[in-house]
């Protein structure tokens, strides 16, 4: 026997989180810095906005793009731009809420099918079936006109309800399958052998090894619950003038000004499409990211 | 290109490994997994590399077959010559063609290592049209002669069946079909029986041992289980932290050890063929952390032998002839036969005078499963626990023996009432343990205590050790506050020999053996009088499981605990029990005291058991006659009429199909399941 050959490597250095992050996910990093530019945008409004949101100006109606409204003015003369970062406050609190309420309630309650089995389960996934079956914006629809509106701090709390509830079943089914594996665990079964209670076992002992997929969802739901805040507030269910949100912007007088003035619809447009594609690109990196498999 | 050297007279190796050294590079380090291993394999010979998890032998193996993942592993040096060429400088086309066809392997899991969509006939033959351009209906033909050769029976219906239609031993054997599907020269054989039952892995080795002897094939047999290596092996092969310890054939390496690690893996380990000694000689301390291991001699740190010189590193060198051991006190050392055959020899303490804690009749649990079918209507019935009646003693270990699947682990799990009983009482102190509810059953939980096999999924990955430890005690205001339960948590962790500070780790900055022991903490914390001990060792090292057995021992002994000592290894269930019974497809086949029923077992089943466990000495293996015991173990879904083990059994007659026997005394305090007898 010799001895050991000396060999010196290049040694992976031990970076930090956020940089290796980066550099295994850089399109996830990427959508992060958008997701952080839209949160910038919202919380910091009054001071990005150069004008007011609502405040009219007959005298720049439908003004295209310059200096003095970047992004031009619609036909009450509304700076646009003002309205675009204003509308990421609407879409970020809807879309945030709506997505935790959604995956929250879904996440207990799939742990606690996942738990208790047997006749609980059954009815559990006998209404998840029920409620999946109906189209997201179709089942959101309904909510709303059912549930009419219910403004709490300048939040519709109703149309969070309604966003969160076509959410809810299906975090319900992905939460129950992981927690079914985790049900099996030695520990859990220690956890019953030592005498606690279902809901110490259920919050304390499963939920947090089911904390992965869930944080996942919430942040690939927010997207999911932007698109859909968008789309209600185009129908004219969801937020009301003159509230400054996205997907009312594409909607009222602009459908009938957009050949003059396209960027009425445009920047609000964008401005959807980046949000939901920074939040989805955002939640698959991270599911990436969480996964075992794809680290070396 | 050939090699001679040192074995220049005789017949040139087959495979000779020529100081590997073999790198992991980690985002944590470098792990250095082999270090300097070299080895010679001759045709016709089986050789074994035995140590503990992470010691590299596997890695020795898999860099033999150049499968090191890639790309954190890395061959830093050394040769591997097969029948003259080095492996490592071999294309990757020409590698393609030595493995499967010149070399083969045989992983641990048979349940895994089949693809579970392909038929077995079509996984038999891929190799043979691969490698040897067989035609269809020859590679058939071959693929039945080769099945017929591992002991598959009707061969021609088998070869359409998928892996799940087998049992784990006839997947094992389709395994070592596929392996010898190419008249290979090398077989390595890594861990090859250690997920299978104790009769079947008799059966899977003497076949094994079989076929290489009548073959000539040359066998790499990689293993932590001593008794296996003495029973197969012609020379051994000691790993310890990437290093080969020591060198020799099975009679020097077993018979006079000249390595202290190899000595303390002879001694802690429970042994079947010597008197039970007062406890187990354990080396204590863990292996070091091959991302940076100690200067100097490896095993210094938990050696017993050391002396100074041990800071530098000891050269593998002869003591006498071919024996190598890397120790430089290895002229000296004692015998290892000497230290236990001196200890006392304990008699099993008479606990009759003592009163019954638990005791339970008439024991059913049955599963139902769903039949196939489309529209799954129809649900079939598992009778995991059939008829089982026994009684514990307080301050009692009552050992339960089986082979997987004969209902040992549903007992206890019915026991802790993680499962309700189909039919049958259990009673605890007194009390109706079996029908127990809501408070009442919350009291009964706080004296019934588990411990789990498993040392990675027992404990909860999102909590630390304290918190694990701490939870009972806050749960239950056993301690006043925070500070008190810290307190206590500290304590505990002494108790079973870790140290406070660990209660701010999480699980997975601990090794197997200390998660064990936060198992052990954990089930202690609430002061129980009884613990469920599932398989507590059976996923440990050899060397860790002595200090575990050893801890569970000194904690019965002061705190007067009682134990169901659930396990398949009959050395360690013998060493730790007062009595065992012995179980067989959802029955008991045979209840006695410890030493009544290993000295003289009666029941059919117990002496099969017993005769298919190898015991790490290989003049008494050598003697034993191959009586391994046939067949396979019938499914519970549809167990034999009749006695159970009427199908394997040596003496059934025709009436044992039709009586069901009763555990009655054949001898005085000695029952069994048997009407032979």
């Amino acid at each position: 026997m010799t001895a050991a050959p000396l060999i010196t490597y290049a040694l992976p250095k031990r970076r930090h989180p956020v940089l290796a992050f980066t550099v295994a996910q850089p399109l996830g990093a990427i959508a992060f810095v958008v997701i952080v530019v839209m949160i910038g945008a919202g919380l910091f409004a009054p001071w990005v906005a150069p004008y007011d949101p609502v405040a009219l100006d007959f005298g720049a109606m439908l003004a295209p793009p310059s200096l003095e409204h970047w992004f031009g003015t619609d036909a009450f003369g509304r700076d646009i731009f003002s309205r675009v970062v204003y509308g990421a406050r609407t879409a970020l609190v809807i879309g945030f809420l709506s997505s935790f309420f959604g995956c929250t309630l879904g996440a207990a309650l799939g742990v606690a099918s996942a738990y208790f089995g047997g006749k609980i389960d059954l009815v559990t996934q006998g209404l998840v079936d029920v409620v999946l079956s109906f189209p997201l914006i179709v089942l959101a629809l309904v909510v709303v006109a059912m549930l009419g509106k219910f403004v709490i701090g300048g939040v519709d709390v109703n149309l969070i309800v309604a966003i969160a509830i076509p959410i809810l079943p299906k975090v319900e089914r992905v939460i129950r399958a992981a927690a079914l594996s985790v049900r099996e665990m030695p520990y859990v079964d220690a956890a019953r052998a030592a005498g606690y209670s279902n809901s110490r076992i259920i919050f304390r002992h499963m939920a947090p090894n089911v904390a992965a997929p869930y944080l996942i969802m919430l942040t690939a739901y927010i997207a999911q619950a932007i698109l859909l805040e968008a789309s209600l507030s185009f129908l004219g269910l969801g937020v009301t003038e003159p509230t400054p949100a996205w997907g009312l912007m594409l909607s009222g007088n602009a459908s009938d000004f957009y050949r003059e003035a396209p960027w009425m619809i445009l920047f609000p447009g964008l401005a959807i499409s980046f949000a939901v594609f920074a939040f989805n690109l955002f939640g698959d990196s991270l599911r990436d990211w969480f996964d075992p498999r794809f680290k070396v | 290109m050939t090699t001679r050297h040192q074995h220049g007279a005789s017949a040139e190796p087959l495979l000779s490994i020529e100081d590997l050294h073999v790198h992991f590079v980690t985002s944590r380090g470098v792990v250095r997994a082999v270090e300097g291993v070299s080895y010679q394999v001759h045709k016709g010979e089986i050789v074994a590399v035995v140590g503990e998890s992470g010691c590299g032998k596997s890695v020795t193996s898999l860099t033999v077959m150049r499968l090191l993942a890639q790309p954190a592993g890395r061959v830093v040096g050394g040769r591997i010559m097969f029948e003259g060429r080095d492996l490592l400088t071999l294309g990757d086309e020409e590698m393609r063609a030595i493995r499967g066809r010149d070399i083969a392997m045989i992983f641990q899991e048979p349940m895994t290592s089949l693809n579970p969509v392909l038929s077995i006939g079509l996984q038999i033959m891929e190799p043979l049209t691969i490698h040897l351009g067989m035609s269809e209906a020859q590679a058939r033909a071959r693929a039945v002669e080769l099945m017929g050769l591992v002991g598959i029976t009707d061969p021609e219906r088998r070869l359409d069946q998928f892996p799940h239609q087998l049992s784990g031993g006839m997947r094992q054997r389709v395994m070592i079909a596929i392996g010898l599907a190419c008249n290979p020269k090398l077989i390595i054989a890594d861990e090859p029986t250690t997920a299978l039952d104790v009769t079947i892995q008799a059966q899977i080795l003497e076949l094994m041992k079989d076929l290489v002897r009548r073959l000539g094939i040359a066998l790499v047999i990689i293993t932590h289980n001593l008794g296996i290596v003495a029973r197969y092996a012609d020379r051994v092969n000691v790993m310890y932290a990437a290093r080969t310890v020591e060198q020799g054939t099975a009679d020097e390496v077993f018979l006079t050890p000249k390595h202290p690690y190899a000595i303390g893996l002879m001694r802690s380990v429970p042994r079947l063929d010597r008197p039970r000694g007062q406890r187990l000689e354990t080396i204590e301390g863990l292996p070091p952390n091959l991302l940076k291991p100690p200067t100097g001699c490896r095993f210094a740190e938990r050696c017993p032998y050391r002396i100074e010189i041990c800071a530098t590193e000891p050269p593998l060198a002869p003591v006498d002839g071919d024996h190598l051991s890397a120790c430089h006190r290895a002229r000296e050392l004692p015998l290892a036969a000497a230290a236990t055959s001196a200890a006392a020899v304990v008699p099993a303490v008479d606990l009759s005078a003592q009163p019954t804690l638990l005791e339970v009749e008439h024991l059913a649990k049955h599963f139902k499963v769903p039949a196939r079918g489309l529209l799954g209507g129809d649900t079939r019935t598992v009778k995991a626990v059939n008829d089982v009646s026994f009684t514990i003693a307080r301050g009692e270990t009552l050992g339960l023996v089986g082979e997987s699947g004969c209902g040992k682990t549903t007992i206890g799990r019915v026991v802790l009432r993680l499962d309700d009983p189909t039919a049958g009482e259990i009673r605890y102190d007194g009390q109706d343990l079996g029908r127990a509810a809501g408070g009442e059953m919350q009291k009964l939980r706080r004296q019934i205590q588990v411990i789990f096999q498993d040392p990675f999924s027992s404990l909860n990955p999102r909590m630390s050790v304290g918190e694990i430890i701490g939870e009972p005690l806050s749960v239950y205001r056993l301690e006043p506050d925070s500070r008190r339960v810290k307190e206590r948590v500290g304590e505990l962790l002494t108790q079973v020999g870790l140290f406070p500070y660990m209660a701010e780790r999480y699980p997975h900055e601990l090794s197997g053996g200390q998660r064990q022991r936060v198992g052990i903490a954990r089930a202690l914390a609430l002061e129980p009088s009884f613990i469920v001990c599932d398989e507590p060792v059976s996923a440990l090292d050899v060397s860790i499981q002595g200090q575990i057995i050893n801890l569970l021992e000194d904690l019965q002994r002061r705190y007067g605990l009682t134990f169901l000592f659930i396990a398949h290894d009959l050395a360690v269930v013998r060493h730790i029990s007062h009595r065992v019974a012995v179980m067989y497809l959802g029955r008991i086949m045979e209840v006695a005291d410890r030493d009544t029923l290993y000295a003289a077992p009666q029941h059919p089943y117990t002496q099969a058991l017993l005769d298919a466990a190898p015991v790490p000495d290989p003049l008494i293996e050598r003697s034993r006659a191959p009586r391994a015991l046939t067949g396979e173990l019938p499914s519970p879904l549809n167990p034999p009429t009749g006695c159970v083990f009427h199908t394997r059994c040596p003496k059934a007659v025709e009436d044992c199909r039709h009586i069901v026997p009763e555990l009655r005394e054949v001898r005085p305090n000695q029952l069994a399941a048997c009407i032979r007898l």
